[in-house]
């Protein structure tokens, strides 16, 4: 193992990828490096498959192709116990947070360490406390999810989602449907965490101008690969016509304002010919 | 033409794919090392849903269905001059037939539909899905309880249906209609066999319960996660498990009393 490639914690070659479901190809040939104890970001289009990408490294799907290592294991060919330990280094955000509706919030932290460790009650609390206190919500262990608000229950699966001290954090989508200021709290608290617990973030977003705020190194996604990554400033400075549409939220672009469609023209005058024109 | 035959297909591969999914999920949940320090709390959780919220529901149709019972049968028992067999009348008709069946078909609108409707919301809140990458098995922690919870409270509920139906027709027959008390109960007692009809009872009820409550969970874990899809599963749950009862009921009263 070089050095470079051990300072990536997950390491991504050659991805291939459709849903069972349909024919639609989400991923060709993908290669994707996550450096380690960095805040990387994901970004692209809505609908391009990043939230697929962080269940392919979760190990919740399975490519049809290609590798995923994650600290030098390759998680699609892993046992489904083998799995399960890599996944206790691992832990991820949901867009929705997730939260188990039946229990309150202090439950849902405790959980995983009640799941996954002998510890005592007493260390719990004292666990599930510095944790609350970390995302601010010390006082509100005793509310149950549906008493929260969207900014606070990310804020409690956050909690929970560094309960076991995680070394790989993945956040899908975590400043969606956010107001502003709890989308700075969450902002600041994705740094934080990274750089007091020593994490990697992989954060999943079409939120730009927030994610290139922190992130260490920014990959963009269109077109079913990775189209270009760097730093924050790189990317700026870039002359790519789609880089710089994605940045600065065009319309239209190389990213085309129109589902492919035979031309309106040819639509609405009923030319047969239309579909050899689609895309 | 031919667009209609590759439906046919799509819909007898679906249906094929659908069960093979049921089968694996009910493998994966119920297959593994028991952790009963883990398991016990979240069984007796999912007992009282499943079962003891449903006790309302099952103790007054059993009280209705006892009492037409009662009525129906003396009117028709009356006119032979044989209103001494009201007793075992009632108590085979429910024994056999209506506490194992009408308590499957009541367990599945209430407690199925519940279980399905459940599921399917917390895999589309992603629940299903955190649990998962909190590499906690949903299937053992989920699906699992939820699934001997309803093995183990349906024939109970059925048992405590025909109970209390046996105990509405003897209020319509004797308290009502003026049978007589004794004859009413020493009939049905020299009448009723454990094992023909109590113990045959039973064992439709626990074949019921597998099917009820394996469909319900199938249908909320493999339902399509948005709120149609979701309501669609629990239609679905109530409908196919229907059908499941009375066609199961027929192929057992075939083979137990045929």
């Amino acid at each position: 193992m070089t050095s470079a490639q051990m300072d990536d914690l997950i390491v991504i070659e050659n991805l291939d990828f459709a849903h069972s479901y349909g024919a639609h190809q989400v991923y060709k040939g993908l290669s994707l490096r996550i450096p380690r104890g960095k805040i990387t970001a994901i970004m692209g289009p809505s609908g391009i498959g990043k939230t697929t990408l962080l269940r392919l490294m979760g190990g919740q799907l399975k490519p049809q192709r290609g590798t995923i290592e994650f600290a030098g294991h390759n998680i699609p060919e892993l046992s489904r116990s083998h799995l399960y330990e890599q996944r206790k280094r691992m832990s991820m955000l949901f867009q929705s947070g997730a939260l188990f509706t039946d229990m309150s919030v202090y439950d849902n932290i405790a959980f995983p360490l009640r799941e996954h460790s002998k510890l005592s009650e007493e260390i719990i609390e004292t666990i599930v406390l510095m944790k609350l206190e970390a995302v601010g919500l010390r006082g509100a262990r005793h509310l149950m999810p549906a008493e929260l608000s969207g900014g606070m229950a990310r804020r409690a699966a956050l909690a929970r989602a560094i309960a076991l001290d995680p070394e790989l954090i993945m956040y899908d989508e975590p400043f969606a449907g956010q107001d502003p200021i709890s989308m700075g709290v969450i902002v600041k608290l994705i740094k934080s965490l990274n750089n007091s617990l020593g994490l990697t973030s992989v954060v999943v977003t079409h939120d730009v101008a927030e994610v290139l705020t922190i992130a260490d190194k920014v990959v963009i996604i269109a077109d079913k690969k990775v189209v270009a990554e760097g730093s924050p400033e790189e990317l700026k400075n870039s002359d790519d016509p789609l880089i710089h549409q994605f940045l600065s939220g065009e319309a239209d672009g190389p990213v085309p304002f129109h589902y492919r469609a035979p031309s309106l023209a040819e639509e609405i005058l009923g030319a047969q010919q239309g579909e050899s024109h689609a895309g | 033409m031919l667009d209609r035959i590759a439906g046919l297909g799509k819909a007898v591969l679906d249906s094929i794919a659908g069960a093979g999914q049921a089968m694996v999920m009910l493998l994966r949940a119920l297959i593994g090392k028991p952790q009963l320090r883990k398991s016990w709390p979240l069984l007796m959780q999912q007992m009282y849903s499943v079962g003891v919220l449903s006790l309302i529901i099952i103790v007054v149709s059993g009280l209705f269905i006892g009492m037409v019972l009662g009525l129906q049968g003396y009117t028709i028992l009356v006119d032979f001059g044989a209103e001494q067999s009201l007793g075992p009348m009632v108590a085979l008709s429910l024994l056999r037939e209506l506490g194992p069946v009408v308590t499957a078909l009541l367990f599945a609108g209430r407690a199925g539909s519940a279980l399905t409707a459940e599921i399917g919301l917390m895999k589309a809140t992603e629940q299903l899905s955190s649990l998962e990458m909190m590499a906690v098995d949903p299937l053992r922690r989920v699906i699992s309880p939820r699934f001997w919870a309803g093995f183990y409270s349906m024939p109970l509920l059925a048992l405590i249906f025909s109970a209390v139906g046996i105990y509405g027709g003897y209020l319509v027959g004797v308290r009502w209609l003026g049978v007589d008390d004794g004859a009413f109960w020493s009939v049905m007692q020299a009448n009723v066999e454990w094992g023909q009809d109590i113990l045959n009872g039973i064992i439709k009820s626990l074949v019921f319960a597998f099917v009820v409550t394996w469909i319900a969970l199938h249908k909320g874990y493999h339902c399509v996660p948005t709120s149609v899809g979701i309501s669609r599963a629990t239609t679905s749950t109530v409908v196919t498990a229907s059908l499941a009862v009375l066609g199961l009921d027929f192929v057992l009263t075939a083979l137990m009393f045929g």
